[in-house]
């Protein structure tokens, strides 16, 4: 079981870099749908025996992080017509490296902590670390909003992947929590896409500067 | 019983102005149910804290468990928490009365509302401090008390200088809120429980007790106004409406006092700089608090200084209580906290009715300035007669409250002087008492001023000169408060007895081992000599009433001295009556004067301009701050723009914090 989710976190710390690497909108949203049917199925794995409730929350993940918001990341792309590059304030192969530094110590870091038995084995603290981090770079070094909404997305996977760990000792309010703090932060950010592109014309969050007082 | 009546009474206006609230802004209901509200929950909230002070009910408590954390939801009352019921319920009643004329639904259409929610809030908040027996519920109704009188304040938002004394009474408001968090927090440290009131302290050592003290007497002398914490004071009391100035120092200072008295009560045997650090800020207050109030041009400001100046007198009387404790002189407490307490209850009746006569003339004439009023007394002879009572009765003068308050704290401090049984007690005591003597003359030099230049001579303005009394909705909180500072004048030994009991809640060992407070002071032969001087007033009053009646009257100019031609800005004015002792204090006032004399041949066109900033915080607390804020604007250029540096600052924050809790 152990090894199974070691290697589906494995395939999530690549797809970090993959998102931190690519130049297109199209592939950054694709990468984010993956990682997303990836987290949908590690609920399954964590639990031991069978049980309603983490067959649920996977299959809301999956639905959610795995199509809806992708589809809904797709269509704002096709009706805003964005045009379909990603422009980065650092380098795409600058931020992969700082990707890469962060992995590596997030892996560091984790190992430093006094975690349960039962977690250490796993990648899940580093591979969370990653992904949180991941986010925040995606955050800081894109310049489109809808960049940011990705951004955004990854770190709650990140969250998630934490959630994972408390899964067994608070699974309801950990999960839904993580689920509507996620649906709702791309609501907000989707209204404001929706502005932006209605009243300047334009989704570069550069043109948000003018709100400094 | 008389606590759920309270209760009852708290709730009922808590909600008074939610009706009004609720109602189309244009409708003169909302008014209409606030005040009748206001005074239905008045009548069974003084009938409940009356059986607490008469002794017709025991001391009672409730404690109710609460989905809070630490929480417990804890009220009671006793005869003190009884006797500070009293003032808010009946200036909270005769304000709403007088907010009907004074703050018209049709003629404050944007305002109105929200000023009678948050004067029902207020109220019930200060209900619920003096109600608190738990720290927790005591916190968040001093913050409920805070925020309402904040916006009470913040009432006329529109004038900037409005902003700006609710700005500053905000933070003021704040520091002393953080000061309790400070004290309540030692005091669940020492006692090891969040209950209060009594409040054991223990085995504690001496320097908690003693920060217990200061963070105390800091956070509740904030609000109470004692100087040098004074800062949002006059600012606050000016700006808002007269009838919340008169609920901000009748009622809300004494949420303040009630604090300090019930920290003073702390230690069954104080040290005796606690005693002492009362009756100097007392003492400074005092007579600082008046100086600064003669000095005033604007006349609320000046009764806003006179309730720093009565704010002093009463810490004056809670320290000689106190020495008194800590000497093992029950007779000392006895006068001071009976005087101090009796002060209380008398400066929430003369300071409203006060201020409510401000009201009535600024209502009529739109200017708060001294200087372009003059001749009042002629257009408005019932605010006049109204106004004078109030005088008589703040200066302490005889035959009314203010004397028998006054009297008993001079009676105790100079027991002490005279007789300090060899402690070092005396000094303090000696010192105080001159203090005392000296407030009092200030005082009525004060209010000479003030009587004087508004309301004798011929009006200054034509503002003045139009001014007419208001309509009855206003007068009778006036009448009502005046008669109230009468009895209480004629009949101080009633009075001191309703106090006696709160009295005996806060020290009943001393109580129990005193002499009779008339065996103290002949509180009788005050009482009948006062009734007579009373008797006397009227009947000369009556006299005077009736000669003008029966005989005929010329009406001529005053002789002017061979002028050919006088006018009405050529008399004395307020700050000329009042120069000699604003020169007298100026090493404390500082006053700042503009003069441009006559020079030369064809001189220039003469004037002449002066200001009194407040020390501490025109000249102090204000220039620090901006002095801090320059340094602070260094840091605005962290402030850039981009969201992405925002977000780069988050992630810098989460690695520090990672990093340190590694490390």
């Amino acid at each position: 079981m152990i090894s199974s989710i070691n290697a589906l976190l494995v395939v999530v710390l690549l797809l970090n870099l993959y998102l931190l690497g690519t130049s297109r909108i199209r592939a950054l949203i694709h990468g984010a749908a993956i990682q997303g049917i990836l987290l949908g199925c590690m609920p399954l794995l964590f639990y031991e025996r069978f049980a309603p409730l983490p067959i649920v929350i996977a299959l809301a993940t999956l639905v959610l992080k795995g199509s809806v918001i992708p589809g809904m990341l797709l269509k704002a792309l096709r009706d805003a017509q964005i045009k379909r590059e990603v422009e980065p304030l650092i380098g795409l192969v600058p931020t992969m490296l700082l990707g890469a530094l962060g992995t590596g110590a997030s892996i560091a870091f984790a190992t430093r902590l006094s975690l349960a038995p039962e977690h250490a084995e796993t990648l899940v603290v580093p591979a969370a670390f990653s992904t949180v981090l991941t986010g925040f770079l995606l955050l800081t070094s894109r310049i489109k909003a809808i960049s940011q909404v990705i951004g955004y997305l990854i770190l709650e996977n990140g969250i998630f992947i934490f959630g994972m760990l408390l899964l067994e000792a608070m699974p309801f309010v950990v999960e839904l929590g993580v689920l509507l703090d996620l649906f709702v932060g791309i609501f907000v950010v989707s209204i404001i896409i929706h502005h932006i592109s209605r009243e300047f014309a334009s989704l570069d969050t550069r043109r948000l500067t003018s709100l400094k007082e | 019983m008389s606590l759920w009546l309270i209760l009852t009474a708290l709730g009922l206006m808590a909600i008074s102005g939610l009706p009004g609230a609720l109602l189309a802004r244009a409708s003169p209901a909302g008014q209409w149910t606030a005040a009748v509200l206001n005074v239905c929950a008045s009548i069974l909230g003084g009938v409940g804290a009356f059986a607490q002070l008469l002794g017709f009910d025991e001391p009672q408590a409730i404690h109710a468990s609460w989905a809070l954390p630490n929480g417990r939801f804890a009220v009671g009352v006793d005869a003190l928490s009884a006797l500070f019921l009293l003032p808010m319920l009946l200036v909270s009643a005769l304000g709403s009365i007088f907010g009907l004329a004074y703050w018209k639904q049709s003629e404050h259409l944007r305002t109105g509302g929200r000023l009678r929610l948050s004067w029902g809030i207020l109220t019930a908040g200060m209900m619920l401090v003096v109600l608190a027996r738990d720290s927790i519920v005591f916190l968040m109704a001093w913050e409920i008390m805070a925020l309402a009188g904040f916006f009470l304040v913040a009432t006329e938002d529109a004038k900037p200088e409005v902003r700006r004394a609710a700005f500053v009474y905000l933070v003021a408001t704040h520091v002393g809120t953080l000061c309790l968090f400070a004290f309540f927090g030692l005091l669940r440290f020492a006692s090891g429980t969040f209950d209060i009131w009594p409040a054991t302290l223990g085995e504690a050592p001496s320097w908690l007790a003693g920060a217990l003290f200061i963070t105390g007497v800091i956070g509740f002398g904030l609000k109470a106004g004692l100087m040098p914490l004074h800062v949002w004071l006059p600012g606050a009391h000016a700006n808002a409406p007269s009838h919340v100035s008169a609920l901000l120092s009748g009622v809300l200072l004494k949420a303040g006092i009630y604090g300090i008295v019930r920290v003073a009560g702390l230690l069954p045997d104080p040290p005796s700089w606690w005693g002492a650090t009362l009756l100097i800020a007392g003492s400074a207050s005092g007579i600082l608090g008046i100086a600064y109030a003669v000095a005033q041009h604007d006349f609320k400001r000046l009764l806003a200084y006179s309730s720093i100046e009565n704010m002093g007198i009463i810490a004056m009387g809670i320290g000689l209580a106190m020495l008194g404790r800590t000497a093992g002189h029950p007779e000392w407490v006895v006068l001071g906290l009976t005087g101090s307490l009796l002060h209380v209850l008398n400066h929430s009746l003369f300071k409203p009715l006060l201020f409510f006569a401000a009201g009535s003339i600024l209502h009529a004439a739109h200017t708060r300035e001294i200087d372009s009023l003059g001749g009042l007394a002629k257009t408005m002879p019932r605010t006049f007669a109204a106004f004078v009572v109030g005088a008589i009765a703040i200066c302490g003068l005889p035959p009314l409250n203010g004397f028998a308050s006054e009297i008993l704290i001079y009676a105790g401090l100079l027991r002490t002087a005279a007789g300090g049984g060899g402690s070092e007690q005396w000094v303090w005591a000696a010192l105080a008492a001159v203090a005392l003597a000296a407030i009092g003359a200030l005082a009525v030099g004060c209010f000479v001023k003030l009587l004087g230049a508004v309301f004798a001579g011929a009006p200054r303005s034509p503002r003045a000169e139009h001014a007419r009394d208001p309509g009855a909705a206003m007068l009778a909180p006036l009448a009502c408060l005046a008669l109230f500072c009468a009895v209480i004048g004629v009949a101080p030994a009633a009075a001191a007895g309703v106090v006696a009991s709160a009295v005996a809640a806060w020290d009943p060992a001393a109580h129990a081992a005193s002499d009779s407070l008339e065996a103290l002071l002949p509180l009788s032969a005050i009482a009948a000599i006062e009734a007579l001087l009373l008797g006397a007033c009227l009947a000369a009053g009556l006299a005077i009433y009736r000669w003008r009646r029966i005989r005929s009257w010329i009406r001529v100019p005053t002789w002017d001295c061979g002028y050919l031609r006088t006018s009405a800005r050529m008399q004395y004015s307020g700050s000329s009556f009042g120069q000699a002792l604003t020169l007298l204090f100026g090493w404390a006032l500082l006053p700042r004067r503009r003069v441009i004399a006559f020079e030369g041949p064809f001189p220039r066109p003469a004037s002449f301009a002066s200001e009194i900033p407040d020390a501490v915080l025109d000249r102090g607390l204000l220039p620090l701050c901006a002095r801090g804020a320059r340094l602070m604007a260094r840091a605005r250029k962290l402030q850039r723009g981009p969201v992405q540096v925002y977000l780069v600052y988050v992630l810098g924050a989460l690695l520090a914090l990672l990093l340190f809790s590694e490390w």
